[in-house]
């Protein structure tokens, strides 16, 4: 029988895989990207798994949000990522150091 | 209350998003001829819906008369509070942006209307009482905010402060999203008065489990990203450094507002009955945010990423008042919140009116070395600026460390606001290195570009509030800060 805890520690592991992602990766800035779309998929997974399981449509609906934002999301991050790309010629992570301190 | 009614209640909301959706269709059609104009209708905007924010402030209105659509969302006297400073803010952000890009040829007719729908959504993060509201407030508010800061798109640094900008602060919406997942999973609800009663050990509630123990420090850990404290701060530096200066004069002051107050709103009232539970971890975090925002200061060239570091050292005081969980806590922190918000628009205000003979902006320490010899009411607002961050009587910025000292003491926090006083020492001295190469130094004369009136009035204003002069409203803004903190423990 699948309960509650399997659906919270599957989203708790993909949520963690997308913060890793995010900090170990040093290729390029789309694996970035991606990274942010598995943590909000983890969070859709929690918020949908919490709502069959308390019966209670409010985390359904926050889901459908969630989703909205983040195609809105992935839409500024590419343009951004666009116009970096015109001035520096290069999406790799460990190019974006022009400023320190 | 019916939707009608609570339509009428968020009349600011309704204004703000109305014209957005019209001056939006002129930009369409118009393009960037129309900039100034829309710049104006967005100030014009902003100014009427402080109008009908501003009954809201004192009129008491809080608990159950102030909350609309079903409790998502409350038109409150902290609400209130909160957003005639956002509004401030923006519209002081609007006013010096003409100038600015007109000269490099980018003042488009996106720049208001991202800053108006930026404004917006702060004000639904300050007024939301329930975590869907806060979140759409949040995201409304970043999505904007991340264009911004890369809206001068031929300029390399700004694309590169948008990139991080947009980097971190969506992994900072994704832990706060995942906190406020887990808060909904072990609490069964996302209205703040329900997340507060499920808190609630004993008889009416569950207390706190450890899921919710978990999502309560994720959703803090997300806040703290956006009021950018240690250790979630390294964003800071460089997108201040990078976005373009009328942009940062922006984030430096409404966002932050917004952040704090919704912080506030979160930690004080939906968890405020597990105040032990988050304590600590706001007291590690003002008192990294002074050190760290001191201690980084002092190697700095650049007068925007100097800033910067300022604002994280500002934070953490701010945060002191937070980690006292009481009234005067909160009340403190309003009043200190509305000083620096002052402050900053003061300070980049004065970088804005750094400019050589063919109008280039500088922003290095070096460029203002004596600055004092030619541009010396400049100079002298600079150094007010300076002296009122660092806290330094007679200035108005002593107030606001002196009521959030006061608060923590109060609430029996003597040795945090020991430490607070020790490391604001520290910071006094970058503070007192901008001045003092501005007054001592042999003379750069380099920034010796005149600048208009509009940014003169504006550094005018800020400078008159953080005189002396200020005192005289101590009163005033501590009743108003009493009346919004009151609405954040009133329980209906």
């Amino acid at each position: 029988m699948i309960g509650i805890e399997h659906y919270v520690v599957v989203s708790s592991i993909l949520f963690v895989l997308g913060v890793l992602g995010i900090f170990l990766n040093r290729k390029n800035v789309i694996v970035i990207l991606m990274a942010i779309e598995l943590i909000l998929l983890a969070v859709n997974l929690n918020l949908v798994a919490f709502s069959a399981f308390l019966h209670d449509l409010v985390g359904q609906i926050f889901a459908m949000f969630v989703l909205t934002v983040a195609a809105g999301e992935a839409a500024i991050g590419l343009a951004i990522l666009v116009i970096y790309f015109r001035r520096r010629g290069s999406i790799a992570v460990d190019d974006a150091n022009h400023m320190k301190g | 209350m019916g939707a009608w009614a609570s339509l009428r209640l968020i009349a600011a909301e309704d204004i703000l998003s109305l014209v957005g959706l019209l001056l939006l269709l002129v930009a369409g059609w118009c393009g960037d001829k129309a900039a100034r104009f829309i710049t104006g209708a967005c100030v014009l905007a902003l100014a009427a819906a402080a109008v009908f924010t501003v009954p809201a402030l004192t009129n008491g209105v809080m608990g159950h008369d102030a909350s609309v659509f079903f409790g998502q969302y409350a038109e409150d006297s902290f609400a209130a509070y909160a957003k005639l400073l956002i509004y401030g803010a923006a519209a002081a952000a609007l006013l010096v942006a003409p100038a600015f890009f007109e000269r490099v040829g980018a003042m488009r007719a996106e720049y208001p209307l991202l800053v108006l729908f930026a404004t917006l959504g702060m004000g639904i993060m300050v007024s939301a009482t329930d975590l869907l509201t806060l979140y759409i407030g949040l995201e409304l508010n970043s999505l904007a905010a991340y264009v911004l800061a890369s809206f001068l798109r031929n300029d390399g640094r700004s694309a590169e402060a948008g990139l991080k900008y947009f980097v971190l602060g969506a992994l900072a919406s994704g832990i706060l999203l995942f906190g406020i997942s887990l808060v909904y999973g072990f609490t069964g609800t996302t209205s703040f008065i329900g997340i507060r009663e499920a808190l609630h050990g004993g008889t009416f509630g569950a207390g706190l489990s450890v899921g919710g123990l978990f999502g309560m420090i994720f959703m803090l850990a997300g806040l703290a990203f956006k009021i950018s404290a240690v250790p979630f701060h390294m964003w800071t530096p460089d997108v201040y450094e990078g976005s373009p200066t009328p942009v940062t004069t922006f984030f430096a002051t409404a966002p932050k507002v917004a952040a704090l107050a919704l912080t506030m709103r979160v930690a004080l009232f939906a968890f405020g009955t597990q105040a032990h539970a988050w304590q600590q971890v706001v007291i590690f975090a003002a008192l990294a945010s002074i050190i760290v925002g001191a201690v980084g200061a002092i190697g700095q060239t650049n007068i925007k990423r100097l800033m910067a570091y300022s604002s994280i050292n500002n934070v953490g005081f701010m945060l002191i008042g937070l980690a006292a969980a009481t009234p005067s806590g909160a009340s403190a922190m309003l009043v200190y919140l509305a000083i620096y918000t002052v402050m900053s628009i003061g300070g980049f205000v004065a970088v804005l009116m750094l400019k050589d003979a063919e109008g280039e902006p500088l922003e290095t320490l070096a460029d203002i070395a004596g600055l004092s010899r030619h541009r010396k009411v400049l100079a002298g607002c600079l150094a007010m600026v300076m002296f009122s961050l660092a806290g330094i009587p007679p200035l108005f910025g002593f107030w606001g460390k002196f009521v959030v000292f006061q608060a923590a003491v109060a609430a029996g926090m003597v040795p945090l606001a020991a430490i607070g006083i020790a490391a604001s020492v520290i910071g006094a001295f970058y503070y007192l290195k901008v001045v003092k190469v501005m007054y001592f130094d042999e003379p750069a004369n380099l920034a010796v570009g005149k600048s208009g009136w509009v940014h003169q009035a504006i550094l005018a204003l800020c400078a008159a509030f953080i005189s002396p002069a200020g005192y005289l409203l101590t009163k005033w803004l501590g009743g108003l800060a009493n009346l919004a903190a009151s609405a954040l423990f009133h329980v209906a």
